[in-house]
């Protein structure tokens, strides 16, 4: 059913991933990941058309941007993956004209079932966030699962029950958890680093939530330490010239 | 957004098939049945053959047109689902209609009947073909409050265009109300489209790329995510040089106008060449819309080029 579920109620369940901007390096491991798990997963296949060609193309679920903001020293670069956003109220579900693309009532996870896809593309085209990538081998569209058939997965161990690209991740930049519940670890993230959501003037209510980066700091701190000593003594002994004559044919 | 050949063939042939449509409806409602065998059943099985024709290219680019009929389950929020609900229920009266309409000497209630509800599906049908675009938040040229209007206007414009020259072929000339009709539709098809591109024109930027990344302020594409082309860029990311768009607005325009002026040569100065010209407005007139309807696709900017290095939508 293509019409939203209500998830205004007290205690509903939004499951979604909290991505920090300041301590992603942009190492793409959390794309490879996501693209290793999801090709044999609940969205298999990914394709990958001519991937070893001049001109390779193929579903991934999961990019990372690379963005400058800032001028002159103050400029600074960073990396910015961008995935689905699990949006309260998308229009990506409510335009497609089969059911297929859905927003689960439990958790909020908004999935397409590639059984009843048509692959006419317009969920795709009312996702403002460029969340959805259609498989042409496939002819389905594909988008982030959160890793549906990993987070519930009991065939594997209680730690590894969390989205490919979170376990993946080797600086930690991304979270995973319930944000409808404000006192969920990811809640409390946002709450202590100021997290925000992407373009909330469209209204399409994304749960995921980004962490700006820290301020630049420009000096590095000061550091209290003992001035170096000076060679010798300084007081023209011979020991002190002697020492002068070496310096000056060494150096 | 990148135009697809199949989508624009579509809503074109469809387009013009149903303003036909409605014309016929409405001419068997108010003057009973058709005046000749032949002329009532070519009309109608252009209208048919159009509609018919049109809904097919529409599935050429489903991955599973196998599963197209899945389209009728979702009509309580999909403007997709729902043009394709009232396209296929618009089969039924139309098909009714056009049965009774040949036949002379026609009940005249149940044409009046059937000929309104033809008309009016048929039109609703095309509205609901526009809404699929003008509902999508994420397209602003889109949003524009003449989109609806302009596609209802370019489909009773070519559909009358098409019973004009159907008319001329069939001998039926000198029909003023006829002519009167299709010159002043396509004059309105030509002053909806320079309003719409006056809007989306002056159009002021609503968000910038510090919008869309949160990050504020000036913010630089310094790295793409992929090395090649991927879906997005190549479906969203599409674009035409701007020079390229004044070009093709102005044979859009120049269509419609030669458009207008062989109907008129046609109904004033007719004789043996009426049919030839008013056929030769039908091709122009189709023109007109096809490269109306590419211009769109392809002047309509999508807020995902943010995130690929367009300044501001
Ligand atoms: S990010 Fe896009 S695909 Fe994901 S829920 Fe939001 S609108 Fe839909
Ligand atoms: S591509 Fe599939 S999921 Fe998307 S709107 Fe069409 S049928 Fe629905
Ligand atoms: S949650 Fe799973 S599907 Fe979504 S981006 Fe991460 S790895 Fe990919």
């Amino acid at each position: 059913m293509t019409t939203l579920p209500d998830t205004t109620r007290p205690g509903q369940k939004k499951l979604g991933l909290v991505i920090d901007l300041d301590t992603c390096v942009g190492c793409q491991a959390c794309a490879v990941s996501c693209k290793e798990w999801n090709t044999q997963g609940y969205s298999a296949p990914l394709t990958d058309l001519e991937p070893y060609g001049p001109d390779p193309s193929g579903a991934w679920l999961n990019r990372i941007h690379g963005y400058e903001t800032g001028e002159g020293d103050n400029a600074r670069g960073l990396h910015f993956p961008r995935s689905c956003l699990h949006c309260e109220t998308p229009a990506c579900v409510t335009v497609c004209p089969t059911g297929a693309s859905y927003k689960r009532e439990e958790d909020g996870i908004v999935l397409v079932n590639p059984d009843t896809c048509i692959g006419c593309k317009l969920c795709s085209w009312a996702c403002p966030y460029g969340a959805r990538e259609y498989d042409q081998d496939d002819g389905v569209m594909k988008k982030c699962t959160l890793c549906v058939d990993r987070i519930y997965n009991e065939n594997l161990e209680p730690e590894d029950r969390k989205p490919a690209c979170v376990k993946a991740c080797p600086t930690g930049a991304r979270h995973f958890g319930d944000l409808g519940d404000e006192n969920s670890g990811v809640s409390q993230l946002v709450k202590s680093r100021g997290g925000f959501e992407l373009l909330p003037q469209m209204d399409y209510k994304p749960v995921n939530r980004y962490l700006p980066p820290r301020a630049r700091r420009d000096k590095a701190g000061d550091v209290e330490a003992a001035p170096l000593e000076t060679v010798g003594k300084g007081d023209g002994s011979l020991a002190e010239r002697v020492f002068s004559w070496i310096d000056e044919v060494l150096s | 957004m990148h135009p697809a050949y199949s989508v624009i063939l579509f809503t074109t042939a469809s387009g013009a098939g149903y303003g036909l449509l409605a014309l016929l409806g409405l001419t068997g409602a108010n003057h009973g049945s058709a005046s000749d065998f032949w002329f009532g059943a070519a009309s109608m099985l252009v209208a048919l053959g159009l509609i018919t024709v049109g809904l097919l290219s529409s599935t050429f680019h489903l991955g599973h047109p196998e599963r197209a009929w899945r389209a009728f389950s979702q009509w309580r929020s999909s403007w997709l689902s729902r043009e394709g609900v009232l396209a296929v229920a618009t089969y039924v009266p139309a098909c009714l209609f056009g049965l009774l309409w040949v036949m002379p000497d026609s009940n005249e209630i149940l044409l009046k009947l059937l000929g309104t509800v033809t008309a009016i599906l048929a039109m609703v049908t095309v509205v609901c073909t526009a809404m699929i675009y003008a509902s999508l938040p994420t397209i602003r040229a889109w949003r524009h409050w003449m989109v609806v209007p302009v596609y209802l206007i370019f489909s009773i414009a070519t559909g009358a265009a098409l019973l004009f020259a159907l008319a001329s072929v069939f001998g039926r000339t000198g029909i003023p109300a006829l002519g009167i009709i299709t010159i002043v539709a396509l004059t309105l098809a030509a002053v909806a489209k320079l309003i719409y591109w006056a809007g989306i024109d002056n159009m002021k930027p609503m968000y910038t790329m510090g919008d869309a990344t949160g990050l504020g302020g000036d913010v630089r594409q310094w790295e793409l995510p992929h090395t090649s082309e991927n879906y997005i860029q190549s479906e969203m990311g599409f674009r035409v040089a701007r020079k390229h768009g004044q070009k093709l607005r102005m044979i859009v325009g120049g269509c419609l106008v030669a458009a207008m002026v062989l109907v008129w040569l046609a109904f004033a100065f007719g004789g043996g060449a009426g049919p030839v010209l008013a056929v030769l407005a039908v091709v122009l007139a189709g023109v007109g819309a096809v490269v109306e309807r590419w211009l769109f696709f392809a002047q309509a900017k999508h807020v995902v080029s943010l995130f690929y290095g367009e300044q501001s939508v």
